[in-house]
């Protein structure tokens, strides 16, 4: 059974084992506060791009509206403890909760569409989620935001402190991959993707495909939201334009340029993607004192590229020649060989 | 009775620009399959090209007819290069890949134009009309009457001409088509080579109305998207009727409910219109899309 699930889904320790290494050593060498702060960012947009990737890349089913869902954490947790003085806990918690519920109701008749017409719907799910934050000023501060949102702390250790909260979401980032990776070994995870394949094919089989559609992405949204609250508790800030299409766009993008097949993906993607933002930012501000949102021309092209010639996304590239480095491919050549010469041919 | 005429012209106005979009969003669906996210891109770069002519000192004719030749030239060569190669891939691919192409054409016109909206002459030089208490912008009449045309001369090449017949056997039946030995990977670029004219058309349009900026594609295009969706998907003429609603939701739901929250009753609208007829309004059943 072991050899089988290698066999299927590879080998899960090594790389976590790598990640989580990677993680530790990170703050050792970097020092710089800037690109400390690019790779907490990171943290929080890999919980919103693998709840993403389980619903694109799993389940086969497409959402433009995942800010929204992001947004709704970030201004739970942003009213809940500015207005009415929660706990951050206590306010991320009910963010999750609430996003969950109110994706799953939405879920329902969304996810009966398909392709073209779901990307629309949820495309307009975002755009009413950016008109009522700004039009319910009262509780959100419409177009100002929302500032004075408290940080997080963890056992009477606040986590001001950049290294602290670094470690807090990259330890949240795990237990979300960990979680991620269970699911697509679980028999849901084969579920979804005969889902992805064949909803008719897994219907017949007697599978309730709508379940398990509306669940994952209930999940995903649940993991947005997680996300959106921590984004709250560290920026300290909401506002509008952090949650409209564009970023739903941007999530996409993470997703997709990483690689939409595997959720290991979903981190390279979002590591790939944010880096290059900065740098492109750096390089557009300095050298050819362009304002605005300059990266957008070298996302989309990107995005373009990759889905012509890399459908697979960057993942693809980077694990084809690990495995190809590995012993048990011989194994398998030699038995083949073997399996030849013994009949003769 | 006069707000209501008012709300009435208004939202012809804003629906007919819709409805160019929508015209151009049916013609690529049918022929190709895809539904062009990047559509309302084309509205951009026609309305910013035609002022780039114009405030170089080219006449406005001029102006308009070189700016809709070079938004064409743009939708064939995005057909091309991004669209062709992938054609055959799955609907997720294609979706992201238009909506790439869409990210990286405002890029470009956030290049070229920078951040600031600019402006355009009104298209006809006339005294605003009053018309059963309704104040009418001869703007307004303009954009009405080319959708006429337009739609007109659409029927023509559609209905009457050799190279519109092909593309209608490619809406029917692409394998048939290409059986018949029309080639359906030039109707393909044809078809988004149209639809990008039709976009440039309704981007200059709408210019001296609501000036034009580079991020001004992409919600003019989702509206297009919505009419044509609550019109239905197979014929010019639901879509362009789907857009007129859009239009008059709009101006009533701005008028009597609020102007804030009028995109968001649109979208309502739209997802109430996807779940209980998702085949538009006016289409009888068949089990696509859901």
């Amino acid at each position: 059974m072991s050899k089988l699930e290698k066999i299927l889904y590879g080998n899960r320790l090594k790389p976590i084992l790598f990640l989580v290494g990677l993680i530790l050593i990170l703050p050792l060498v970097v020092k710089s506060p800037y690109i400390f702060t690019i790779l907490i960012l990171i943290g929080i947009y890999s919980i919103v791009s693998l709840g993403l990737c389980l619903l694109i890349g799993y389940a086969g089913q497409i959402s433009l509206g995942h800010a929204a869902f992001f947004g709704i954490g970030a201004y739970t947790s942003g009213v809940l403890t500015t207005s009415f003085e929660l706990s951050p806990w206590i306010a991320l918690t009910i963010g999750m909760v609430t996003t969950f519920f109110i994706a799953y109701i939405i879920g329902i008749p969304i996810l009966k569409l398909k392709g073209h017409f779901l990307a629309l719907a949820t495309l307009g799910i975002n755009i009413i989620f950016y008109i009522l934050i700004l039009g319910l000023n009262q509780l959100t501060g419409g177009a100002a935001g929302l500032i004075g949102i408290p940080s997080l702390s963890l056992f009477g250790v606040p986590l001001t402190d950049k290294l602290f909260f670094y470690f807090f979401v990259w330890t949240a980032a795990v237990l979300v991959l960990l979680l991620s990776l269970n699911i697509v070994r679980s028999h849901v995870g084969r579920v979804l993707r005969s889902i992805h394949d064949s909803e008719i094919a897994t219907e017949t089989l007697g599978v309730k495909v709508e379940n398990y559609k509306v669940a994952i992405f209930a999940l995903s949204a649940a993991f947005a939201s997680l996300a959106g609250s921590m984004y709250a508790h560290y920026i300290t800030f909401v506002a509008p334009p952090t949650f409209y299409i564009t970023k739903s766009i941007l999530f996409l993008i993470m997703v997709m340029v990483g690689g939409a097949s595997s959720v290991w993906g979903a981190i390279l993607g979002t590591t790939v993607i944010m880096f290059l933002n900065e740098i492109i930012r750096f390089v557009g501000h300095t050298y050819f004192g362009i304002s605005g949102e300059v990266e957008i021309v070298v996302y989309g092209l990107i995005i373009i590229l990759i889905m012509m010639f890399l459908p697979k996304g960057l993942i693809h590239v980077i694990s084809k020649p690990i495995q190809k480095l590995k012993p048990k491919k011989k194994v398998s050549v030699k038995a083949h060989k073997d399996m030849i010469s013994q009949k003769g041919v | 009775m006069e707000l209501l005429m008012q709300y009435i012209v208004t939202g012809l106005t804003v629906g007919s620009i819709y409805a160019l979009l929508a015209i151009g969003f049916v013609t690529i669906y049918n022929i190709t399959g895809i539904l062009n996210f990047a559509q309302g891109e084309f509205a951009m770069i026609g309305a910013l090209t035609c002022i780039t002519f114009a405030n170089a000192g080219l006449p406005i004719s001029a102006s308009i007819i070189l700016a809709i030749l070079i938004s064409a030239t743009i939708g064939l060569i995005v057909e091309r290069t991004a669209i062709r190669h992938a054609r055959n891939t799955t609907v997720i691919i294609l979706i992201i890949i238009t909506i790439g192409v869409s990210t990286f054409l405002k890029g470009m016109g956030l290049i070229i134009w920078g951040t600031n909206p600019k402006q355009l002459a009104p298209l006809i030089k006339m005294e605003p009309i009053h018309f059963m208490g309704a104040v009418i912008n001869p703007q307004s009449i303009f954009i009405f009457i080319v959708l006429l045309i337009l739609l007109a001369v659409l029927y023509v090449f559609f209905e009457k001409t050799y190279i519109g017949s092909a593309l209608r056997a490619c809406e029917k039946n692409p394998r048939a088509a290409k059986l018949m030995g029309i080639n359906t990977s030039t109707m393909s670029a044809l078809a988004f080579t149209l639809a990008a004219a039709l976009g440039a058309i309704a981007g200059i349009l709408i210019t001296p109305i609501t000036d034009a900026t580079y991020e001004m594609g992409f919600l003019i295009g989702v509206k297009g998207f919505v009419g044509m969706v609550i019109g239905g998907m197979h014929s010019i003429p639901g879509a362009v009727a789907g857009a007129l609603i859009v239009g008059l939701l709009e101006t009533f739901s701005g008028g009597f409910i609020s102007t804030f929250y009028s995109d968001a009753i649109t979208f309502l609208v739209l997802i109430l219109v996807l779940f209980f007829k998702p085949n538009g309004i006016f289409a009888r059943a068949s089990g696509e899309r859901v």
